[in-house]
């Protein structure tokens, strides 16, 4: 969401090539030159995972990661820490290329620049909840007293408080997953990677822990690659969105642009599901201001669902559309409602993104 | 056998067969055919496989099986000079410990030892109900005298598990991260599993003064180490993918990852090959007797030997009831660990 985009991307991927096989290397140019997943497959049996992946993540922001299941948005996750070796390409972390670093600092880099979250919580089963907190810290050799003070605030923070000395089997999944968030809180790291971190957990739970992570984010603003495969998980976290498919990425971008210009059928197919009047934003659809006369004042950051209740579903009103205490635009309920069906005939005029 | 005589003139190498003749020693089948009498009528029966024996009767330059086995005795006699330089100063230490823990236990006094024993079987089960089974069957052994000799076995028992162990382990962990050494391993280990317990007595008997407490000392651990080296390869092997994918992420040396996720979520599965190592070190107790180890072992042997029923059972009886209270203990051990980690 934030317009001024700092010069340097926190992590940048360029031209990343993932290839399973023993001649992994020698595929890449098959690959560039343009061989698709299934011939390389029947031809030289190898898999094509990643195929020219470059994203930038920028400091401060949640990067969402979205796919189906074998997409590649798993093996994408675990090059940036490399528990996957590329094929090729190079990826940048506060502008360095960690494809060049040697066991022991790439031990350092995973210590102290990046935390992870997984799906499975993999947690210690044989620790106690303070225990798994106190687990980065007491890897990189850091004092007791500091590491069970560091792991007691986050796991306070999430909300765990009076379940320190629990083990994880005791926990519900949901509380499972809050200490995984907290024992990467206390990494303390820039940037945190969250591979389906939610997907395991119930629905509910779910709105929850998006809900815990959002308010987290506000507070500390890290760098945070999360990885889904849910859509609407997707559109509430994003303020990057890249979606993947068959190991490419077929669109990025800011989440409200693509859901109103979706570039590809695949794409289209996906946001056609979407609840659109919660996840599309006023300041998404609204045009530039013309009216006198306005029923009201709406917030640009509000969702196209509040403004509806708003009208009490009178398609005839005009409102005005504030940013920051100023007029930035205004919305006719009627272009409201166009907006809900999904674009298929995709030769409307311009929206302001 | 005539006809292979025929195939080795047909062939041309009449000469070479005939190179170097003596008079070789009669092969077995030769010697009771001669004592019988019959020697003609051998040799009509029809085709003979063509084994050894028979093609050495037609052509002298080709060995007799005898050769075999009398090749691998002269091949192990040549070599068992090295060995024994090699493996004798290597192995002593297990004779002294063996020596020390059965002074130990022998000389101990009784109301010493029985509690001893008593609180160790508490501290490792915390289960009141096995701790006073092991506190029966101690003072059912003092009763009815053979409490010295279950002594002697259990110190051999607790020696022996605790090398298997000792050495087992590191061996399992080198497995478990190896795929190579685990192909190389697990033949062996399985050889050591399936070789009848007699026949590993053999070589050592050659190596080894049958008075030094070693001899039976390697052959019990030889047996019983197998349990524990499999299963915590095989523990190892089982940890999580997941956990282990963490401790990765979160910059954990190998030592660490070893230390603090693979050994101990592989715990209960290396518990449960300790367990193994400990009965199958007992059942070859027994064997081991014949080699001069003692304990209950002796008074077994002593009942076939002499024919005497009692003593012969009673003991054997013992050895059950030893077996009984060490598989309780450390089998009590082993649920306390999965208790606490799957508490609900």
């Amino acid at each position: 969401m934030t317009q001024d985009t700092p010069a340097q991307p926190k992590v940048s991927i360029r031209g990343l090539f993932k290839i399973f096989g023993p001649t992994d290397t020698e595929m890449v140019e098959l690959v560039q030159n343009g061989m698709d997943k299934a011939t390389l497959l029947e031809k030289h049996s190898h898999v094509l995972g990643l195929q020219d992946i470059n994203v930038d993540m920028q400091a401060g922001e949640i990067t969402v990661i979205m796919g189906l299941s074998g997409s590649g948005k798993s093996t994408l996750i675990r090059h940036l820490n490399r528990l996957i070796e590329p094929t090729a390409g190079e990826i940048l972390v506060d502008g360095q290329d960690i494809m060049g670093l040697d066991a022991a600092k790439l031990r350092r880099l995973r210590q102290e620049k990046m935390a992870m979250v997984f799906q499975k919580f993999a947690l210690l089963p044989h620790k106690t909840v303070l225990q798994n907190a106190e687990m980065p810290l007491s890897v990189r050799g850091v004092d007791t007293a500091t590491q069970t003070t560091e792991a007691r605030k986050w796991l306070k923070r999430v909300g765990l408080e009076g379940f320190e000395e629990r083990f994880p089997a005791q926990l519900s999944g949901g509380m499972q997953q809050r200490v995984g968030i907290a024992r990467a809180l206390t990494a303390n790291t820039d940037i945190m990677l969250m591979d389906e971190a939610f997907s395991a957990l119930d629905p509910l739970i779910r709105t929850d822990m998006q809900d815990l992570l959002l308010e987290l984010q506000k507070e500390l603003e890290k760098t945070i690659i999360f990885i889904t495969h849910d859509l609407d998980e997707a559109l509430k976290l994003a303020d990057h969105l890249v979606i993947l498919k068959d190991g490419a990425i077929v669109q990025q971008g800011e989440p409200q642009h693509i859901l109103l210009n979706p570039c590809d059928p695949y794409i289209e197919d996906f946001v056609s599901d979407i609840n659109r009047a919660r996840v599309l934003r006023v300041r998404s659809v609204m045009s530039a201001l013309t009216a006198e006369q306005f029923d009201g004042d709406i917030e640009a950051g509000s969702t196209l669902e509040r403004l509806i209740s708003m009208s009490d579903g009178d398609t005839n009103h005009v409102y005005r559309v504030m940013q920051d205490g100023e007029a930035v635009g205004q919305l006719d309920m009627k272009d409201l409602v166009k907006a809900l069906v999904p674009r298929s005939s995709s030769n409307e005029g311009a929206r302001v993104a | 056998m005539a006809r292979y005589e025929e195939v080795f003139d047909a062939l041309g190498l009449r000469e070479w067969c005939d190179a170097n003749k003596t008079d070789a020693p009669m092969s077995m089948a030769q010697l009771l055919a001669q004592t019988q009498g019959d020697d003609a009528a051998a040799e009509t029966e029809g085709l003979p496989f063509p084994s050894l024996d028979v093609m050495h009767e037609a052509c002298a330059a080709i060995g007799q099986t005898r050769d075999l086995t009398e090749g691998l005795e002269q091949g192990f006699l040549a070599i068992r000079g090295e060995l024994k330089f090699v493996l004798d100063p290597v192995t002593q230490p297990l004779s002294w410990l063996l020596d020390g823990a059965l002074f130990v236990f022998e000389s101990a006094p009784w109301w010493l030892m029985i509690p001893a024993l008593i609180l160790v079987s508490w501290f490792v089960s915390k289960s009141r109900a096995v701790t006073a089974f092991v506190a029966i069957v101690l003072l059912f052994f003092s009763l009815i005298d053979h409490y010295d000799v279950a002594m002697q076995t259990l110190a051999i028992v607790f020696v022996c598990t605790g090398l298997s162990v000792v050495i087992g382990v590191p061996v399992g962990i080198g497995m478990s991260r190896s795929n190579t050494a685990q192909r190389l391993i697990v033949p062996l280990l399985d050889l050591l599993q399936t070789l009848p317990t007699f026949v590993y007595l053999i070589p050592l008997i050659f190596l080894f003064s049958v008075t030094e407490s070693k001899l039976y000392g390697i052959a019990i651990i030889l047996y019983a180490i197998v349990p524990v080296i499999r299963l915590t390869d095989l523990g190892i092997r089982l940890v999580d993918k997941d956990v282990i994918e963490a401790a990765d992420a979160f910059g954990m040396t190998s030592r660490q990852k070893l230390t603090r996720v693979q050994l101990p979520l592989a715990l209960p599965n290396i518990m449960a090959g300790v367990n193994q190592t400990i009965m199958m070190s007992l059942a070859m107790v027994v064997i081991a007797s014949l080699v001069s180890a003692p304990g209950l072992g002796v008074l077994v042997l002593r009942g076939i030997r002499n024919l005497e029923l009692g003593v012969g059972i009673v003991a054997g009886l013992g050895i059950v009831l030893l077996a009984v209270i060490l598989d309780r203990v450390s089998k009590a051990a082993l649920s306390r660990v999965d208790k606490q980690r799957n508490a609900h």
